[in-house]
């Protein structure tokens, strides 16, 4: 299938699963994202997000320090200090993520222990669940897996037929996907994560799912493990995908074909229609995407076969092949497919290569800007609403701004 | 265990990556994981610099912990050093690779390179980025001049006149990432320039490992941003005698004051004290009659150790403000800033919790903010005017045109950018003088946002002026206090932007006398007595 893979190892330039926390604070506002770490992972988060501007944040770091370290038993108690604290500061939280990070897994801190016995003392009022967001296990968007993972075991247990949707999305696109698979015939479709931790919903052997994100791999093994049935599908990026995507729900619940085509044609005809102006800027332009978020083998699909783009090499911090299956299908069976990074020869490839477009971290941004090269931001893309059909046009509009943008500006 | 919502300073490695990306020609590596990359975008982001900080990130993951994280490390600083033939090499380790103890440094020193490798100590769990900037700049110079001690006595900072050529002087401490340092390191040249002082290097901004090699041979060091430069400092006049200077220059006069301390040092003669009155408009700016109005502002001020203490002296001297608050999130300033409030009759905030600094800004009830970003935002829900005066950086705090903090320019710069955000004199004064027009006394809705919210409908004795603020302490004690028709008649003709500070005092002097009803005459008499 792929006959241009190749491995990388060496430095890299990933975000750690920590970041996830910026967008699923916001998702589930009812729960609070306690990393037990270092400064350093404090100031992770605090500069991922840019955040100076919210007033109480649901997010912090319990910052390990020297006394910590040196007895273990001790580092238990100040947790149990520490977010007993918080959460008498902050009565109206719900779920509280104990999140490990290197520094508490280098030495071990058992945080599964800390909430069995959280869980316990609060007895109900607020549930107490952990996971990691180590940079020495997860990069940027595993973050997500972790948390959504951790959740799944609190699921209640019901066998009613539902369409699950796994996967942080915009809330209005959320709504507008759930209001087209309506319209088709699929009645009861729920969203995890839900938009307050304490309204999850239940799985069981009813349930079939898709998943909105394809960096959901631990949390996918585990809802089948509550039974739950993956259908397997494209990402919903782009008009095909996410087509395809809704099709393959449609098809499992054995919807007609004709309503299929009646739901989803015209979506796809306006789709077109408003990818059009961007496919012209996009088409023939040559892109490299670094390995960052994950979304990069679905977007390279999206870029090329809809916007007629030209992949020069296609990064992915790693392959998970069985849920990236339908994604290949779809791309050129020579396409430069990167597993892993070593960023400085990527860098002398990408300077080599000088493609028009780049999509990476924000670290690498500005420097590849300033050889002349534009680039997007891969964290732009997971906070965007770029999900479905309808998105389609937004989606290409995110590439081929920053073209747009190069040809605008002139010194002369 | 701590917990922090948000930090003022990043970790020690933060400070070094920002001596490391200050410099030409010198590279870090750092065993760190991949996550802890992000801080390669406070540089290009934040800083918006065109190139990638010189960082090499070991970028370990648990896999490799089974193995040998040793030769991991080796590789990587093997791949480093081929890659960009750096001058000097500075090794270090992030909180994870402190845990695990390869000791990258000794591993380093140990593979025969043949260039300069200087191991860097970063205690993660104890210390923060402005110590590791110092630490960092200071382990460096010494790696570098170490073999080239004479021994202090040698050193005479006055030698430049027999060898019959200008004095001059090293510029220590400015940095990326610093506040401003770009456009202060471009104003105090130019200022050095004037006195006919040289400048011998600039280090760690701009500067090369030659520049380091160069730091014996000026005749005095000027300690720019103590933060960073003072262990350097110190540790060159221990080795080569070679004195520092102690005022930093930000304001007239403590640009005056460094001026003069530093020709002394030189063994020059005082300049003209004069000089600040012809270089920098603040003087006569803050003279002039339209700056009346500054007179008695209270100002809040809390930022890095230099520009709060540079702060408070403009304020207090060189404005005509009054400063209601003094603080600071560096522990290592602590002390001057300690007595610089007591100066003040003040006592110091010494903290890096900034929901504590916002508390105490609220209680404070200033009318101008002197803060760092986040006391920018805290300062806004307060409805306070505020400007941004110290790290951490924004990328606002970056801007294009050239905005000292030193010298004469800069205190043009901060002469602007603290009155601003406050109502200018001009206008203050037309309002005052107007304000018995129906405008103001009659509950008009402001252009002006924050002072627009103002608590003009609220009935008496539930809090006390423009929007968010805390809550008045004496109003929850059980004295009931009743406003009359009269006295709340009194009280709506005064303009609202200083309604609430008059009800305020009004109730509070009320209360003191020991009075249950505010009519017009208690108003009057508290006024009388607020007079004084
Ligand atoms: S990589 Fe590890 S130490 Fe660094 S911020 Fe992420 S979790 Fe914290
Ligand atoms: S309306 Fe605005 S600009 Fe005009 S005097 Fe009033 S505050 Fe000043």
């Amino acid at each position: 299938m792929l006959t241009n893979l190749r491995k990388e190892s060496g430095p890299r330039e990933v975000f750690c699963g920590l970041t996830s926390i910026v967008w699923l604070h916001r998702r589930m506002p009812d729960a609070f994202f306690l990393v037990v770490g270092s400064r350093t992972c404090a100031h992770l988060i605090q500069s991922a997000a840019g955040v100076m501007i919210f007033a109480e944040p649901r997010f912090g770091t319990a910052i390990l320090s020297e006394r910590d370290l040196a007895g273990l038993a001790d580092a238990q108690e100040e947790l149990d200090r520490v977010a007993r604290d918080l959460l008498q500061r902050r009565p109206e939280i719900r779920t509280l993520f104990l999140v490990g990070s290197c520094p508490s897994e280098v030495i071990k801190l058992d945080l599964a222990r800390a909430a069995e016995r959280l869980n316990a003392s609060l007895s109900g009022r607020v549930r107490v669940v952990n996971y990691s967001g180590s940079g020495i296990e997860t990069t940027f968007t595993q973050g997500e897996d972790g948390a959504l993972a951790a959740l799944v075991p609190t699921l209640p247990a019901r066998d009613e037929p539902q369409l699950l949707l796994v996967g942080t999305l915009a809330h209005a696109v959320e709504d507008r996907l759930i209001t087209l698979f309506q319209r088709m015939g699929i009645e009861t479709v729920r969203s995890f994560p839900p938009r307050l931790s304490t309204d999850c919903p239940p799985v069981g052997r009813g349930t079939r799912m898709l998943l909105c994100q394809p960096y959901l791999s631990d949390t996918s093994r585990q809802l089948q493990a509550r039974g739950a049935e993956l259908i397997r599908a494209p990402y919903p990026l782009g008009a095909e995908g996410s087509r395809l995507w809704m099709e393959a729900a449609a098809r499992a619940w054995g919807i007609d074909e004709p309503i299929i085509h009646a739901t989803l044609d015209p979506l796809s005809a306006r789709a077109r229609q408003a990818l059009e102006p961007h496919r012209q800027r996009l088409q023939g332009k040559r892109i490299v995407l670094l390995p960052d978020s994950q979304l990069e083998l679905p977007l390279a699909r999206f870029l090329h076969r809809e916007c007629g783009m030209e992949l020069v090499e296609v990064g992915t911090p790693y392959l998970h092949r069985d849920l990236m299956e339908e994604e290949l299908k779809l791309l050129p069976a020579d396409t430069r497919v990167v597993e892993g990074q070593h960023v400085e020869q990527q860098l002398d490839r990408v300077r080599q290569a000088h493609p028009d477009l780049v999509v990476c971290g924000m670290g690498l941004a500005n420097p590849l800007e300033a050889e002349g090269i534009a680039t997007k931001w891969s964290i732009e893309l997971v906070f965007s609403p770029i999900h479905g059909i309808d998105q389609a046009g937004d989606l290409a509009e995110l590439f081929s701004r920053p073209l747009v943008r190069h040809g605008a500006l002139a010194f002369a | 265990m701590d917990l922090t919502l948000w930090t003022y300073e990043g970790p020690p490695h933060v400070g070094a990556m920002r001596i490391a990306a200050s410099m030409e020609g010198v590279h870090f590596v750092l065993h760190a994981p991949q996550g802890d990359t992000y801080a390669d975008l406070l540089f290009t982001m934040i800083e918006r610099r065109d190139r990638r900080p010189p960082v090499t990130y070991t970028t370990f993951q648990a896999r490799d912990l089974s193995g040998d994280t040793a030769e991991l490390v080796k590789r990587h600083v093997r791949e480093a050093v081929d890659r960009f033939q750096p001058d000097a090499l500075l090794v270090g380790e992030s909180c994870t690779a402190e845990l695990i103890q390869d000791q990258p440094g000794a591993l380093a020193a140990g593979m025969g390179l043949e260039l300069p490798v200087v191991s860097l100590e970063l205690p993660a769990y104890s210390k923060k980025e402005n110590w590791g900037a110092a630490e960092t700049l200071y382990q460096l110079v010494r790696g570098l001049l170490q073999h080239q001690r004479p021994g202090p006595t040698d050193h005479d900072p006055c030698a430049w006149r027999q060898q019959e050529r200008r004095p001059r002087v090293n510029l220590i401490g400015p940095s990326l990432l610093g506040f401003r340092c770009r456009d202060d390191v471009l104003e105090i040249r130019r200022l050095l320039e004037a006195h006919g002082i040289e400048v011998n290097a600039v280090v760690p901004l701009g500067a090369r490992v030659t520049d380091v090699e160069r730091l014996p041979l000026a005749d005095a060091n000027v300690c720019l941003v103590p933060e960073v430069a003072e262990p350097c400092c110190n540790w060159l006049e221990r080795h080569f005698g070679q004195p520092f200077t102690r005022t930093v220059p930000i304001g007239i006069g403590a640009t005056t004051d460094f001026l003069k301390e530093l020709h002394s040092l030189l063994g020059l003669e005082t300049p003209d004290p004069r000089e600040a009155q012809r270089q920098s408009r603040l003087p006569w700016y803050a003279a002039s009659v339209d700056s009346t109005y500054l007179t008695g502002k209270r100002v809040f001020i809390f930022g890095d150790g230099s520009h709060a203490l540079a702060a408070a002296r403009i304020a207090q001297q060189e404005l005509g403000f009054r400063v209601v608050g003094l603080g600071t999130y560096s522990r290592e300033m602590a002390r001057p800033v300690r007595a610089a409030a007591k100066d003040l009759g003040l006592e110091a905030l010494i903290t890096d919790d900034y929901l504590s600094v916002e508390a105490a800004m609220a209680d404070a009830a200033p009318e101008l903010v002197l803060g760092t970003q986040m006391e920018r935002h805290s300062a806004k829900r307060l409805g306070i005017p505020c400007a941004v005066i110290s790290t951490p950086m924004h990328v606002q705090d970056v801007p294009a045109r050239y905005a000292p903090q030193m010298g004469w320019e800069g205190a043009n710069v901060i002469f602007d950018s603290w009155v601003h955000p406050l109502m200018m004199g001009l206008e203050e004064h037309l309002i005052g003088m107007f304000r018995h027009d129906f405008e103001f006394v009659d509950d008009q809705p402001s252009h002006l946002g924050h002072l627009g919210r103002a608590d003009t409908a609220k009935p008496a004795g539930t809090d006390l002026d423009a929007a968010g603020s805390e809550p008045d302490p004496a109003a929850n004690l059980n004295v009931e206090l009743q406003w009359t028709r009269d006295g709340e008649a009194e009280l709506k003709k005064i303009p609202f932007f200083v309604r609430g500070k008059v009800k305020r005092n009004t109730e509070c002097f009320a209360r003191q006398q020991g009075k249950h009803q505010i009519d017009s005459e208690t108003l009057y008499d508290a006024k009388a007595h607020f007079s004084t």
